[in-house]
């Protein structure tokens, strides 16, 4: 497969505070990467280089030219209405519109095209981020934390539709999380950022759909805990 | 291959298809069609790949920024200083730069520059103090309640329609001639874009911020100081600048209404006797007192705003 993201020896320090040390990471086309990380890893701040929002100190980065960002917030611009935040940046004109009112139906928000965005709920709103994302086609979709903010049963709900989404338009993923589960679910990857640096990276062999009683799922999931520095006698009690 | 087509397809739908690009890719997802189906399609295609180019904001150093601050003033300066050295500009018409300098110079060193900057400045603060206490109290009033933007707002938008100018006569015969007239017409001018710039920013203090506020049994009054004012202090920062550049224009008018000392009566004088260059001085220290009067709001902000310069730097 062809590469989509090729970053080598990424180093980024706030204030003499080394947050990323030198990361290796490369994703491929259509693949499916997630980023676990303890709080203050560093996972937005290589997130945010791979965007262009942030320049990394040393090494580099090579992403593709097409790249778009779900925020944990919906981050939709107020004076826009939903079509007009889904439509944003892209060339005017009817057609245009119809591609946004597909990526919007396509979130199962086709009739709240008319609405203001003030007027959603949570959900709805990060929806229509993630139709504003992928109405682009990018090559490299970034997601950070994107459904953090949401109540667990909407977040079930909207990791279904990002898988179903992904699987459709198939590009390149780094989905950044702190919810071990909601990486294991998603992910055809999974890496883990501690001390920055990638303290794991192991593709997720377990068949879809995951289901969490499966013990190929359960052992991966205390794998990735104990590297995030959860103790397993907690786990244990879980599992 | 029809799958594999179709799902191509569909992700290229929102570019104008090129032909030869589509084919090639579909030839190539051909000879892996046979792995899992969600290995297969055009992610096999390569990607053209770039480094991102980002817009980092980097600190200028200081002295480049005061450099290019300056740099509209001294253009000025030399045009009106190169206009008058080769006789475009006359004498009787607008004094030279060092004319103008000398003139200052004995002006302030007999004593009277500096008298009637006082009496201007005492003037022009009072004024202004007053007048920006009044529109702030009403401009929170209208902002905050309903009732209250309900009974002043029209009021207040119709007689800020009035040109303060136009007041001055019906002031000396309400207030008399005195100082009290230019006090309170300095104050009058004031008033009105601080109660704008107060009322809307009032208006618009965040909604889920006072909704906490509410449930965390803040007063109205704990409101206004903890939440309003804090997040309104950029638009009342702005109406300030307003309200400082008026009133230098309004102490202008004040001290029409038969005055003997400060700025005004300088440059009436001025006039009487055709004297450019003590006109131009006295126009040059109004511009200053505007340039001043713009870095201490300046540096206010910087004080009254601490949490703006946290967010200023990375991340």
């Amino acid at each position: 497969m062809s590469i989509a993201v090729q970053a080598t020896g990424v180093r980024r320090e706030f204030d003499g505070r080394v947050v990323l040390g030198g990361v290796d990471l490369e994703i491929r086309r259509g693949e499916f990467v997630a980023l676990l990380g303890a709080s203050g890893s560093g996972k937005t701040t290589l997130l945010r280089i791979l965007a262009g929002l942030d320049s990394p100190d040393a090494g580099e980065v090579l992403v593709p030219r097409q790249r778009t960002v779900v925020f944990q917030e919906p981050r939709l611009i107020p004076s826009q209405r939903v079509l007009g935040n889904v439509a944003l940046g892209l060339p005017r004109g009817a057609a245009t519109r119809e591609t946004a009112r597909a990526a919007l139906a396509e979130v199962g928000l086709a009739d709240h095209a008319r609405a203001w965005p003030a007027t959603l709920s949570g959900g709805e709103a990060q929806r229509v981020a993630l139709a504003r994302a992928l109405v682009r086609e990018p090559g490299l979709l970034l997601l950070d934390e994107p459904f953090a903010a949401l109540d667990a049963l909407t977040r079930l709900k909207m990791q279904d539709l990002v898988a179903d989404l992904v699987a459709r338009h198939r590009p390149a993923v780094l989905l950044v999380t702190h919810d071990v589960d909601e990486a294991i679910r998603l992910a055809d990857r999974v890496a883990v950022l501690g001390g920055g640096r990638l303290v794991l990276d192991e593709a997720v062999s377990t068949a879809r759909p995951r289901d969490e009683s499966d013990p190929a799922f359960a052992a991966l999931r205390r794998r990735l805990l104990s590297e995030l520095g959860v103790t397993p006698a907690g786990q244990a009690v879980a599992a | 291959m029809t799958a594999v087509e179709t799902g191509f397809a569909e992700s290229e739908s929102s570019e104008s298809s090129e032909p030869s690009e589509s084919f090639e890719t579909s030839e190539t997802s051909e000879s892996f069609e046979s792995s899992e189906s969600f290995e297969s399609d055009p992610t096999e295609a390569p990607l053209e790949l770039v480094t991102p180019q980002v817009r980092r904001e980097r600190r200028r150093p200081r002295g480049l920024a005061f450099a290019l601050r300056a740099l509209g003033p001294i253009v000025i300066l030399a045009g009106w200083w190169t206009a008058s050295a080769t006789g475009v500009l006359t004498k009787d018409l607008l004094a030279s730069p060092p004319d103008v300098v000398r003139q200052g110079v004995d002006l302030w060193r007999s004593g009277q520059l500096s008298e009637a900057l006082t009496v201007s400045l005492g003037r022009a603060g009072t004024g202004l103090f007053f007048g920006v206490v009044v529109g702030l109290l009403l401009g929170v009033t209208a902002g905050f309640s309903r009732i209250g933007d309900d009974l002043l707002d029209s009021a207040v938008q119709t007689l800020r329609a009035l040109p303060f100018l136009s007041l001055v006569p019906l002031f000396m015969v309400w207030f008399g001639i005195g100082e009290a007239a230019r006090i309170i017409l300095i104050a009058v001018a004031t008033t009105f874009p601080m109660y704008v710039s107060t009322s809307g920013a009032v208006r618009n203090a965040d909604r889920k911020l006072l909704e906490a506020a509410r449930t965390f049994g803040l007063g109205k009054l704990a409101t206004v100081r903890r939440i309003v004012l804090p997040g309104a202090l950029p638009a009342l920062l702005s109406g300030l600048r307003l309200s400082t550049t008026l009133s230098v224009i309004a102490l202008i008018a004040a001290e029409e209404i038969n005055s003997t000392a400060g700025l005004g009566y300088l440059m009436a004088q001025a006039q009487n006797f055709s004297r450019t260059d003590i006109l131009t001085v006295c126009i040059l220290i109004y511009g200053l007192l505007g340039l001043a009067a713009d870095i201490l709001i300046r540096a206010l902000e910087r004080v009254l705003m601490p949490w703006r310069a946290a967010v200023g730097g990375t991340r």
